[in-house]
């Protein structure tokens, strides 16, 4: 469980986040649309104590972490599974070592035991397991970009998983896969999931709860159906786009 | 006004460093500590600089023999090339030599390392993975780097040492035991000092600025072209700021034993 209260954020002098409050109940997906440097990305930072907020309250995982210390940090994170905007796999480690990474830091388990692990974790992520052994660069960018998530659930079971555009730039095969995984997440291990994307109608495969930001600010937090509506002109240009390519359909 | 923003940037950064050592300097004797990563660290960038030390140490000495024998030679007194030959290497060439040489190789490539690890999300990633970053890539490096300079400078000076050999043997017809005995003439206590002390603090100056420009990189590809070559920068002016400051004030007190 994930809820913001009145958070506002700055880098240096400009304001990024202004006022924001949500919530993600258990064991649910929700959608975070907005155009490119509304703020998206400072919200997953935020979940995951990669930076502090200025003011308001953020608490992850039903605690406060409003005015955690880093040591709290620190355990509440392997709880966290963080999907970077363009993966952030380590280039210098293999495939292999990227998924198993929490654990080959943080457990005294045995490499056979880890390898078991990562092998178990890239079928769970329909990868080859001969991949074990490449660097990331050698993958494509689906690949990658499943490498990533792999990583990030491999860790220790997460509670909650933050996903930061993981389908962009895809072809709509790797897309459809990615979509798939978040669902199978939040189904098999019944994670809370933040989904940061751009793809307006991948986001209506994994949830129902949309929030929209615009330049720092919440425009709009409710239903798929509702948002359709365009209740708000800034939500209204953001779909537009999307709902001429609907309309644009052959009727059915 | 341009003039006076130059001067507020450098102090914010000065500031920036100043909290950056802090934090470095907080982990070096704290666990956990990453024992391979160190050794890999002293092995790439130790044994990686060698090459590189060896053959500016020997032109260098060469250079400077060269230079110093023609002008000893009108005092009469070419047999003392030892002695200058080794107070100049020991005491600054080698050492400012050395520290130079590793900060243009080793500054860069840290910088521009840990840069787009940073650019690229990774130095994130690994925070969310509960690695402390500065444990992670910093202190390795910090040791390594001061462990290895002081070696490499005492290789940098015995090889310019070697070259100046080589040049009054051959070019300043000067005996070898002649230059020899100048040389171990001059291998006192304060020269060893100053010239073994001088390269730790060179290391500190180049692993704390190169990693706190890559940790501080911002704005992509672009951002590490401009955080490394601020690196190289800032830490040649900084070793020779402080090698000027070095034998200014210290230098001095060791008057008795040089
Ligand atoms: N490290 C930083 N330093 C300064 N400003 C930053 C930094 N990171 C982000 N910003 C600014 O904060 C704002 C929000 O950034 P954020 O990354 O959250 O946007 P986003 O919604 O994720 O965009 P995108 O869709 O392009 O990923 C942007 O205006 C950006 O310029
Ligand atoms: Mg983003």
């Amino acid at each position: 469980m994930i809820r913001f209260e009145n958070v506002s954020f700055r880098y240096g002098a400009s304001p990024v986040l202004k006022n924001v409050s949500f919530h993600v109940n258990p064991g649910e997906t929700v959608v975070v649309f907005g155009v490119s440097g509304s703020g998206k990305s400072t919200i997953l930072k935020l979940v995951s104590g990669l930076i502090r907020p200025e003011s308001g309250r953020v608490i992850v995982n039903g605690q406060d972490m409003t005015d955690a210390s880093e040591s709290e940090w620190q355990r509440i994170r392997p709880k966290v599974g963080f999907v970077f905007q363009g993966g952030a796999l380590f280039d210098s480690m293999t495939v292999g070592e990227n998924v198993g990474y929490y654990l080959l830091e943080h457990t005294d388990k045995s490499l056979a035991e880890i390898e078991a692990v990562v092998r178990e974790t890239l079928r769970f992520m329909n990868l080859s397991e001969d991949l074990i052994d490449l660097l990331p660069d050698s993958l494509s960018g689906g690949m990658q970009r499943r490498v990533a998530i792999g990583r990030a659930v491999a860790a220790v079971d997460p509670l909650i998983m933050l996903y930061d555009e993981p389908t962009t730039g895809l072809d709509p095969i790797s897309t459809k896969a990615i979509s798939e995984m978040i669902l199978k997440l939040r189904d098999v291990k019944k994670v809370s999931s933040i989904v940061v994307t751009h793809e307006i109608a991948d986001a209506f495969e994994v949830t129902d709860h949309f929030v929209v930001l615009y330049d720092g600010e919440i425009v709009f937090d409710g239903r798929g159906a509702e948002m359709l509506k365009c209740p708000n002109p800034h939500v209204c240009e953001f779909l537009t786009p999307f709902l001429d390519s609907v309309r644009a359909l052959p009727q059915a | 006004m341009a003039l006076l923003n130059i001067l507020k940037r450098f102090a914010w950064d000065t500031q920036e460093l100043a909290k950056y050592s802090l934090k470095l300097f907080k982990r070096l004797f704290t666990r956990p500590f990453y024992f391979v990563e160190t050794v890999e660290q002293m092995y790439y960038l130790g044994v990686g600089s060698l090459f590189l030390v060896v053959l500016t140490g020997t032109f260098a000495g060469q250079g400077l023999a060269l230079q110093f024998s023609i002008e000893l030679a009108d005092f009469g007194s070419k047999n003392y090339l030892g002695r200058v030959m080794m107070i100049s290497i020991v005491r600054e060439l080698g050492p400012v030599l050395t520290g130079l040489m590793v900060a243009a190789r080793v500054a860069a490539g840290i910088t521009a390392e840990l840069g787009s690890m940073k650019s690229s999300e990774q130095i994130d990633a690994l925070t969310a993975f509960g690695v402390d970053p500065i444990r992670k890539l910093a202190v390795p490096r910090f040791w390594a780097l001061f462990v290895m300079l002081p070696v490499l400078t005492i290789v940098c000076d015995f090889v310019a040492i070697v070259g100046g050999y080589i040049i009054a043997i051959y070019i300043a017809h000067i005996s070898g035991s002649a230059y020899w005995t100048n040389v171990i003439h001059k291998l006192t206590l304060g020269n060893i000092i100053v010239g073994i002390v001088k390269p730790f603090i060179y290391a500190v100056v180049i692993s704390t600025i190169s990693t706190h420009m890559g940790f501080s990189t911002e704005g992509g590809t672009k951002g590490v072209g401009r955080s490394t070559t601020d690196s190289v920068v800032a830490c040649s002016i900084t070793i020779l700021f402080v090698n000027f400051m070095f034998t200014r004030l210290i230098s001095p007190l060791l008057k008795g034993i040089m």
